[in-house]
Order: C-alpha cells, then sequence, then structure tokens
C-alpha cells in the first residue's frame, strides 16, 4: 500500500517535472495559422489588402502576447487567384506544414476547392468573402465574413432596391446588367428575386464578358428598353467602362448602380472622380460613420501607412477592415473556448456574437452573417481626382440599412450627377 | 426594346470606331504573318508593352499617351529588329520556323506578361487624358473622343503604313520578299535586311496600338492573350497580306460585335467575331481580299 | 517490346505505384502527384499531334476543358459516377477535335493553330453562357461520401485513376509512334507535300491524330471537377494549360513518347515545388525562359541530348 502511494507520487512527481520543462516549451510553441491568399492573378489587389490587415492583427495580438499564451505565425501560399492550386496547398499546409488552423483565401474560386478538404478533416473554417458556398456543402463549421446576411445573393441588393422602392412614385420597370462572371450572376440571380418581390418588370436581362472593350453600346441597348431602374452587377474594369459609357451616352434613368465592385477602392474613385456622382452603389465603410466604428480608425492609419509602401489600395476600405474582423472572432473563439477544438470552436461560434472592428457579428446556422449589413450608398460632391477627399466625410450618403443612414436617395440619376 | 435609327446609327459608329482601333492591333500581324510568314503570336504582347510604356511616361509627366506611344515607337523598332535576328538565326535558316518559331514567340508572350506582372503588378492601369471624357453629340448620335481620337491617329498609321508599302522602294521590297524571295536577292536586295525591317515595323505599330489601347480602357499585363485570337482573326477575315484587307476584316469585326452588343446581347460578341473567323477559315481561307 | 508487352508492362507499373504510394501519409503528395500526372496526359497527348505530325495545337485548354465540362454534365444530368464522365469526356472530346480538323485541316499548319486558338474563345463562351453547367457561377461537383477500393480519401482515388489514365496515354502515344500510321505522321511532319505525292492519305491521317490527340486531353479533364468539387471557365481554360501542352513536350523531346513524360515530370514537379516556396509570378516566367531557352538552344529536348550522347559513345 505505502509502495503504491509512493509509486503514485513518484508518477505525479515526474509527471509535473516532466510538464514543467516540456510545458513551457509547448506554451512557446508558436501558433500556426495557414492560408492560401491570392498575392497574383485578377484579385491579387484585393488579397495584398487583406494579407496586410491579416498581418497587423497577427502583430496586434503577438503585441498583447499571443493567442492563449503562444505567439501568431502565419504559412501562406500565394493561390494566384486559382482554384486548381488550391487542394496542394492546404494538403500541404495540414499534412506536410503541420499548422495548427487553417483560414481560407479571399474569393469563391479559392473557397470552394479548400472545402472537402477541411470537411473531410472536421475543421472550423473561417472564410474571407465568399458568394454562397455553403449552399452547396452545407458544412456546419463554415464561417463566412462578408456581411451580406444568410440569404447572400438576396442580401446583396437588399439595400438598393429598397432604396429605389423609396422613390415617388414607385418605379415599375429595372434594367438588370452584369459581366460574364461569377459574382455578377450571384448578384443578378438576387436582383432577380428582387424585381419579383417588388413587381418591377424586367426589361433587359442580359451579361457582357469580362474583355468587352466599349460599353457604350451596352447602356444604348439599355437606355432603348426605357428602364426607370438600372441594376449593374460589374467588376473593377467593368464597373469603370459602365460608369464611363453611362456618361457619355447621357444614360437618363432614376437610381442606377448598386452592385458595382470597383468604386470603393481607390483607383477607381480617383480615376472616376466626379463621374461617380449620383450613382448608388455598395460601400462597406464609408468616413461618415467613423465614430459608429471605433478602433477602425486606428486600424485604418496602420494599414495604409503599409499600404503605400506595399502598393496596394491606400483607402482600404472593403477587404482590410472584414479580415481583421474574421481574425477576431477566431481569436475570440479560440481564446474562450480555451484550447483548439475545432466542435467546440465552432459551436461557440454559432451560438454567440463578436465585438469587432466592424461592429457585432453574429452568424446565422449556414455560416453566414444573422443579418445583411451592407451599405447602400450615393456618390455626391465630389470634384477632381484626388484620393484626399475620399478620406473624408462628404462624399457619400448612406442609404441603408437604416441604423446607418445618413441621408436620402437623390432622384433621378441624370439631373443628380453632382 | 424599341429599335430606332439613333440606336442603329450609335451601333455603325460605335462599331466603326472600334474597327479603327482593331485595324492598328492587326496591322503588324498583317506584315509579320501576312507577308513574312512569321507566326508572332507575342504581338498582342509588345502592344501592352506599348501600353504600360505610355502609361509611365502619363502618369509621370503627364504627356498625352499617344504622343508618347510615338515618340517612343523608334525603340520599338530596333526591338523588332533583334527579335526578328534571333528568329531567324535560330528557326528561319534552319527551316524549323512553324513548330518552334511559335513555341519561340508563345515564350516570348509570356516572358514580358510575367516580367510586366513583377514590375507593376496586376492591377489595372489607366491614364487621363484631356479628351478621355468628351463625347461630341450631334442630333441623337455620339462620337467619343476616347474612341475618336484613337481611331483617327489609327487611320493615319494604317494608311501610312499601306502607303509606305506601295510607294516606296523599301516597301515594295517587302511586298515582293512575300512573293518571291529568289527573285529579289536576284535583283540584289538582302531578303533577311528587308524582313528584319519589315518586322521591326510590324513591332513599332504594336507599341503606337498599345497607347490606343490604353486610352481606351484599362489596361493589366493578362489581357494581351484575349487579343492574340482577336488580332489574327482580323487578319485572316480581311486576306493575309493585304493591308486594306485588315482595315476592311477590322471594320467587319468592329460592327460585327457592336451590333451583336447591342441587339442581341453583349455576351455572343467575341463567339461572332471568331464564328465568322472559323467560318472564313472553313470557306475562304483566303479572306475577303486575300490572294 | 511490342506493343502489348509494353501496354501490359506499364498498366501493372501504374497500378503497383497506385497501390504503394497509398502508403504515403500525407495527402499533399496526392494532391500535387495528380497535377503532374494532368501534364503527363496533356503532353503526351498534345505531342501526338504536334510532335509526332507537325501541327501545332493551341487550344489545348479548350478539350481539357470539354473533358471537365462534359464530366459536369453527365453529373447534373444523370448524378453518373466517375467512369461514366471519363468515357463521355473522352468520347466529345474526341468529337471536337474531329470537327475542328475537319474544318481546318485542309489549310496550312498555321491556320489550324489559329483555329484552335478560336475554337478555345468560342467554347469558352458557349460555357460561360450555358447556365446548366454553372456558366460563369461555376459548378459544384461533389465528391461521394463511400469510396471504392477502401481508399482513405477521395484525393487517393482519383490518383490512382489519373495514373492509370496517364499509363493509357502513354500506351496510345507509344502504339502510334510504332505503326504504320506513326510512320505516315512523321512524313507529314518532314515534308507534306512530298508525302501526298508518296501516296500517304495526308488529311486522313492528320483528321485521325487530331482525333486521338483531343480525346486524350479531353482525358485528362475528366477528373478535374472532381478534384476540386468547383469548376468555373476562367480557370478550367487557363491558358496555363496550353503553355505547358507545348512547353512540356518541347523540353522533353518531341520525337518519342518518353520526351512528354520527361518533360511533365521535370517541369510539372518544378512548378509544384515553386507553387509552395517562391512566388508564383516567377513559375510562369520559368515555364517561359525555360521554353524560349529550349526552343531555341535545345531543339529535340531532353531526348535529344540523350541521343546525341548515346551517338557519341559509339555503337
Amino acid at each position: 500500500m505505502l509502495g503504491n502511494s509512493v509509486l503514485s507520487a513518484l508518477k505525479h512527481a515526474a509527471l509535473f517535472i516532466g510538464l514543467a520543462l516540456t510545458g513551457t516549451a509547448l506554451a512557446q510553441q508558436p501558433l500556426k495559422i495557414g492560408f492560401g491568399m491570392s498575392l497574383t492573378g485578377p484579385l491579387a489587389g484585393n488579397g495584398k489588402a487583406a494579407l496586410i490587415a491579416m498581418e497587423i492583427w497577427r502583430d496586434d495580438v503577438n503585441a498583447k502576447g499571443g493567442i492563449l499564451g503562444r505567439k501568431v505565425e502565419f504559412v501562406y501560399y500565394d493561390d494566384q487567384t486559382s482554384p486548381a492550386t488550391v487542394p496542394s496547398i492546404y494538403t500541404k499546409l495540414l499534412d506536410v506544414d503541420k499548422v495548427d488552423l487553417v483560414v481560407s483565401g479571399y474569393g469563391t474560386n479559392v473557397i470552394a476547392p479548400a472545402m472537402p478538404i477541411v470537411m473531410q478533416r472536421n475543421l472550423t473554417f473561417m472564410t474571407l468573402f465568399g458568394l454562397n458556398v455553403n449552399s452547396k456543402f452545407n458544412y456546419d463549421r463554415y464561417f463566412q465574413i462578408m456581411p451580406a446576411g444568410p440569404n447572400p445573393a438576396v442580401g446583396w441588393s437588399q439595400g438598393f432596391f429598397d432604396a429605389a422602392m423609396s422613390m415617388n412614385p414607385k418605379p415599375k420597370t429595372v434594367a438588370l446588367v452584369g459581366a460574364d462572371a461569377e459574382y455578377p450572376a450571384m448578384a443578378l440571380e438576387g436582383a432577380r428575386e428582387h424585381a419579383k418581390k417588388t413587381g418591377l418588370k424586367i426589361v433587359y436581362d442580359k451579361t457582357y464578358p469580362p474583355n468587352t472593350v466599349d460599353y457604350s453600346p451596352i447602356v444604348r441597348a439599355i437606355q432603348a428598353t426605357n428602364p426607370e431602374v438600372v441594376f449593374v452587377a460589374s467588376y473593377p474594369p467593368d464597373s469603370a467602362g459602365m460608369v464611363r459609357a453611362a456618361n457619355e451616352v447621357g444614360l437618363k434613368t432614376r437610381i442606377f448602380g448598386g452592385g458595382l465592385v470597383g468604386p470603393q477602392f481607390a483607383a477607381l474613385k480617383t480615376q472616376l472622380g466626379p463621374l461617380l456622382n449620383g450613382v448608388v452603389n455598395y460601400e462597406f465603410y464609408v468616413p461618415d460613420l467613423g465614430s459608429k466604428f471605433p478602433f477602425l480608425d486606428q486600424f485604418l492609419a496602420k494599414y495604409q501607412a503599409r499600404a503605400i509602401v506595399e502598393k496596394v489600395d491606400p483607402l482600404g476600405f472593403y477587404l482590410p477592415p472584414y479580415a481583421y474582423a474574421m481574425m477576431q472572432v477566431l481569436e475570440q473563439a479560440i481564446t474562450a473556448t480555451k484550447g483548439l477544438d475545432q466542435a467546440k470552436r465552432a459551436e461557440y461560434i454559432h451560438k454567440n456574437t463578436f465585438d469587432t472592428y466592424v461592429g457585432k457579428v453574429g452568424f446565422a446556422k449556414n455560416g453566414e452573417w444573422a443579418s445583411s449589413r451592407v451599405m447602400m450608398t450615393q456618390y455626391h460632391g465630389i470634384t477632381g481626382n484626388d484620393v484626399e477627399q475620399f478620406k473624408k466625410p462628404g462624399r457619400l450618403t448612406v442609404l441603408s440599412p437604416k441604423e446607418y443612414k445618413t441621408g436620402d436617395l437623390k432622384a433621378p440619376y441624370h439631373e443628380n450627377k453632382k | 426594346m424599341e429599335v430606332s435609327w439613333a440606336l442603329v446609327a450609335n451601333a455603325v459608329i460605335a462599331g466603326l470606331l472600334l474597327g479603327g482601333f482593331y485595324a492598328a492591333m492587326s496591322v503588324g500581324i498583317s506584315i509579320s504573318f501576312g507577308m513574312l510568314d512569321v507566326v508572332n503570336i507575342a504581338h498582342p504582347a509588345f502592344i501592352i508593352l506599348g501600353s504600360y510604356i505610355a502609361y509611365i511616361v502619363n502618369d509621370r509627366f503627364g504627356f498625352d499617351p499617344i504622343v508618347v506611344a510615338v515618340a517612343v515607337s523608334p525603340l520599338f523598332f530596333l526591338l523588332g529588329m533583334v527579335l526578328y535576328r534571333i528568329y531567324y538565326v535560330c528557326f528561319e535558316r534552319r527551316g524549323q520556323e512553324s513548330l518552334r518559331g511559335l513555341a519561340f514567340f508563345f515564350g516570348i508572350l509570356f516572358i514580358t506578361e510575367v516580367a510586366l506582372v513583377l514590375i507593376f503588378g496586376v492591377d489595372y492601369r489607366m491614364v487621363s487624358t484631356r479628351y478621355g471624357d468628351v463625347t461630341w453629340r450631334a442630333g441623337g448620335v455620339d462620337f467619343p473622343m476616347r474612341l475618336v481620337v484613337p481611331f483617327l491617329v489609327s487611320m493615319v498609321m494604317v494608311i501610312g503604313v499601306q502607303l509606305f508599302l506601295t510607294r516606296t522602294f523599301f516597301g515594295r521590297a517587302v511586298l515582293a520578299v512575300a512573293q518571291d524571295q529568289l527573285a529579289l536577292r536576284l535583283m540584289g536586295v538582302n531578303p533577311v535586311r528587308v524582313k528584319e525591317l519589315a518586322f521591326a515595323l510590324s513591332i513599332a505599330t504594336a507599341g503606337v496600338a498599345g497607347a490606343f489601347l490604353i486610352v481606351i480602357q484599362p489596361v493589366q499585363p493578362a489581357i494581351g492573350r484575349e487579343f492574340i485570337g482577336l488580332v489574327f482573326a482580323v487578319c485572316v477575315l480581311g486576306g493575309m497580306g493585304s493591308i486594306l484587307g485588315t482595315l476592311l476584316g477590322a471594320f467587319v469585326l468592329g460592327l460585327a460585335e457592336s451590333f451583336t452588343s447591342t441587339f442581341f446581347g453583349p455576351s455572343w460578341a467575341p463567339a461572332v467575331s471568331f464564328g465568322l473567323l472559323l467560318a472564313t477559315l472553313a470557306f475562304r481561307p483566303s479572306g475577303i481580299l486575300g490572294r | 517490346m511490342s506493343n502489348k508487352i509494353f501496354a501490359v508492362v506499364t498498366l501493372t507499373v501504374a497500378i503497383a505505384l497506385a497501390a504503394v504510394t497509398q502508403l504515403i501519409p500525407n495527402e499533399y503528395f496526392f494532391s500535387a502527384a495528380y497535377t503532374v500526372l494532368l501534364f503527363v496526359i496533356l503532353a503526351t497527348a498534345w505531342n501526338i499531334l504536334g510532335g509526332y505530325t507537325g501541327y501545332v495545337n493551341f487550344g489545348s485548354a479548350a478539350f481539357f476543358a470539354i473533358g471537365a465540362y462534359t464530366t459536369v454534365f453527365v453529373y447534373n444530368a444523370f448524378k453518373a459516377p466517375l467512369p461514366v464522365g471519363i468515357v463521355a469526356g473522352t468520347l466529345v472530346a474526341g468529337l471536337a477535335g474531329l470537327g475542328l480538323g475537319y474544318l481546318t485541316l485542309r489549310l496550312r499548319g498555321v491556320f489550324f493553330a489559329i483555329a484552335s486558338l478560336a475554337l478555345a474563345v468560342v467554347l469558352y463562351i458557349f460555357i460561360v453562357n450555358w447556365d446548366y453547367v454553372g456558366g460563369a457561377r461555376g459548378a459544384y461537383v461533389i465528391q461521394p461520401r463511400e469510396i471504392p477500393f477502401g481508399l482513405p480519401r477521395y484525393i487517393h482515388l482519383i490518383y490512382a485513376v489519373q495514373l492509370v489514365m496517364a499509363a493509357i496515354a502513354l500506351v496510345v502515344a507509344r502504339t502510334i509512334e510504332r505503326s504504320t500510321l506513326g510512320r505516315g505522321l512523321a512524313a507529314i511532319r518532314d515534308d507534306e507535300l512530298a508525302a501526298e505525292c508518296s501516296g500517304v492519305p495526308t488529311l486522313k491521317l492528320k483528321i485521325f491524330s487530331t482525333m486521338v490527340s483531343c480525346a486524350l486531353m479531353g482525358m485528362a479533364g475528366t477528373t478535374f471537377p472532381y478534384y476540386l468539387s468547383y469548376i468555373e471557365p476562367s480557370s478550367a481554360f487557363s491558358l496555363s494549360y496550353a503553355v505547358n501542352s507545348i512547353a512540356m513536350p518541347l523540353i522533353g523531346g518531341m520525337m518519342s513518347w518518353m520526351g512528354p513524360l520527361i518533360g511533365a515530370v521535370l517541369l510539372g514537379s518544378v512548378q509544384q515545388l515553386v507553387q509552395v516556396t517562391v512566388s508564383s509570378a516567377w513559375n510562369l516566367l520559368i515555364v517561359g525562359v525555360l521554353l524560349v531557352l529550349f526552343v531555341t538552344l535545345a531543339p529535340n529536348g531532353i531526348m535529344g541530348w540523350v541521343d546525341a550522347w548515346r551517338r557519341r559513345k559509339g555503337p
């Protein structure tokens, strides 16, 4: 009996000494987070911006002592914005580099191919701006930081159609146009649903190929149908083309815009300058709302300093705050569940809301945001082509959602281009 | 859709203006492929190179991109000469030009694109011109300067090339080299030299066309590949080796795209262009004005 | 070695390799190997028309995509399993090759090359507008839960399938190379006019060669949607497939079936390595530079060096 307790005491002592020696070493082992990111290819501008934001997060977290006492380290590879590279990248991260966690790259193209891999291993997966990816996989450990809401296709253009229907008298016709690509196709699908719901008659519904050179024929064709509402879903080069063409052709309609990717970035804001006046479009951050998002100014200052050096979007209003917020959710969930257990973390994220730089974030059952928070804004008062005017309030009116509204829609479009 | 005469007129104007620009891009191929039998599939890479040079100077000093391109064209000319020399020594002389020459230019295309990506990144670049946002309106028909100015300069360039080829000694030597190299040699002209200078001319036109491109639309390194097919389509359609044929082919393509965009949906416009190309290859490979 | 024996040996080796490599514990190997094998098939296929016959096909991506999208179509329409997709994809790609060949092979080789490029564009637009296979939005293909042969994960199965398909492609290439057909193709490559005058039915042979080449390219693409679970037009039609399918045979050597194999394994592995180490913009630069270097300095590729070295060593 005594022998047994001595033995057991010795065992405990040995364990304790062993733990003391290695435990501290373990605590110092870095927490490796792996991901692919678009550093080259069509979405590289955004990918690089997101990476900067994530690195700022990593540095902020490490300055406070890391997560659970472990310093955060990134292991990442360039996915070239191509789905074909994703399986190799993620299997290498998980099986060869042995990272502790993975998060996604930017966009549906690189999130979808990673899904089977994370699903097979039951990993909790934070994702960055994929459009409705989980509707195909129905994975309960998928979480999306894009604020489109539980039904992304519809949530995206909710604000636009709300603004359209707020016009007096109510419009009766709508023209839908967009690029032949993944995001615009999804956005247009949502727009069609809105048209059905609001009783708008669709008088034009066509797409154009991404390498279209001249957009004037398209805008003219749209004008020929005399729509009262024109909804556009486009990527940066065609967004520029469509806005220019609308000015060239002198498009007459009551409300124009909705889903243009591009004007959120400095490059297009400065390039188009006053041509943007009157256009209604979505934005993710607006300087006029600075007070509603504390700490975001600090973050943006850090981001903007690096962005200029690394030659990416100098404003950083689009992806960077959300990339940072995604990592904040991850960090808070790990800290709250006191470990890296995938199931516990997924459960925690589903059940809680998080305080992030972009406000309170809560998730729906399918991993999307619990409610849509895409801001619909209207440009006005833009003069000249310098970037500084966009850093200050006064160029954007926020039309929706209600809690952030700063003003009303000025219609019709062609009479409010100032 | 109410089809007004204004809609049709605008479609025609837009198609012609676009066609003029396509002609500028393709005239180089008409020379290098149509007359010299060199399948320079890297031609669009030089167009993009021209766009970027115009962009850099415009961004730094504010000079008009087209002026810059014309000023810089001697450099492109030299580049063309060097390229042809390499091509000739490695392939043409050995009789290996069809397969390997093609692969060679393909490699050049890629190297140029990747080099541009490494230097400039993948973001779209644009230039700012004084006339970029100006549109003349004449009774329901629009003439955007963004398209008109490149169109006019392009016409000057294309007609200039045509005059050069038909009126000068050297130009006629180029036409001759396309027809009968031996005869040319017998007349005391070095065909290799002639081809070298003609190829250099084709690259020079590419550089200038690059400036047109960046005035009309934003540019990034990868878009060169999108124009390979178009440029060859224009030449084949118009007839190989004929500058006027190239012009015609360019207008046909421009109009086809414009009309398809306006009346059937912009999605199908490139398919129409290439469908035309495939049909031409199948039924009249010599093109409209070809020999 | 006769064709039959070669076929048996190659297939046995392939299956044995597939079995043995299952023991490798990390999945990354399978992912990377799948991609390299994909290029082995593409390069071998391209070389049948390119190296053996002398006709350049710039539209490899188009036929690859046809294989991929046919799989998506039969998956959407009939929930058909992978083998059906493979057979269907190969057939449709072969038919497309037949069509292209019939339209353009009466003309000079250069027109065939341009037409193949044009076909790639037209097909791309067609797919982008065809919502049934996802159009621009892309299509999802969900990997089945049940994996045959007791393999642990789906990637192991796909890799094994690709290995067997690569073996098939090599067998086909070698069989053609050593047959009367192959001699006819070589005659066309060396001097088409002379071949025609000697009685070689050049048009028929060219069309057949195109059909086989394109069918194999389609075969390479059939497993792609299953590998990624997601396919969308711009990556399916990526020009990197066109460039690599030309560069690899060029670097390996275009005269025999071994050349594309060597070129694909070498270049493919280098690209996989670069992808997870250096920035990937350099990846393309490497391909371009190697292509230019080899085409100017070593026109017969690595196999050419081997042959020259052998000849110097004497009989």
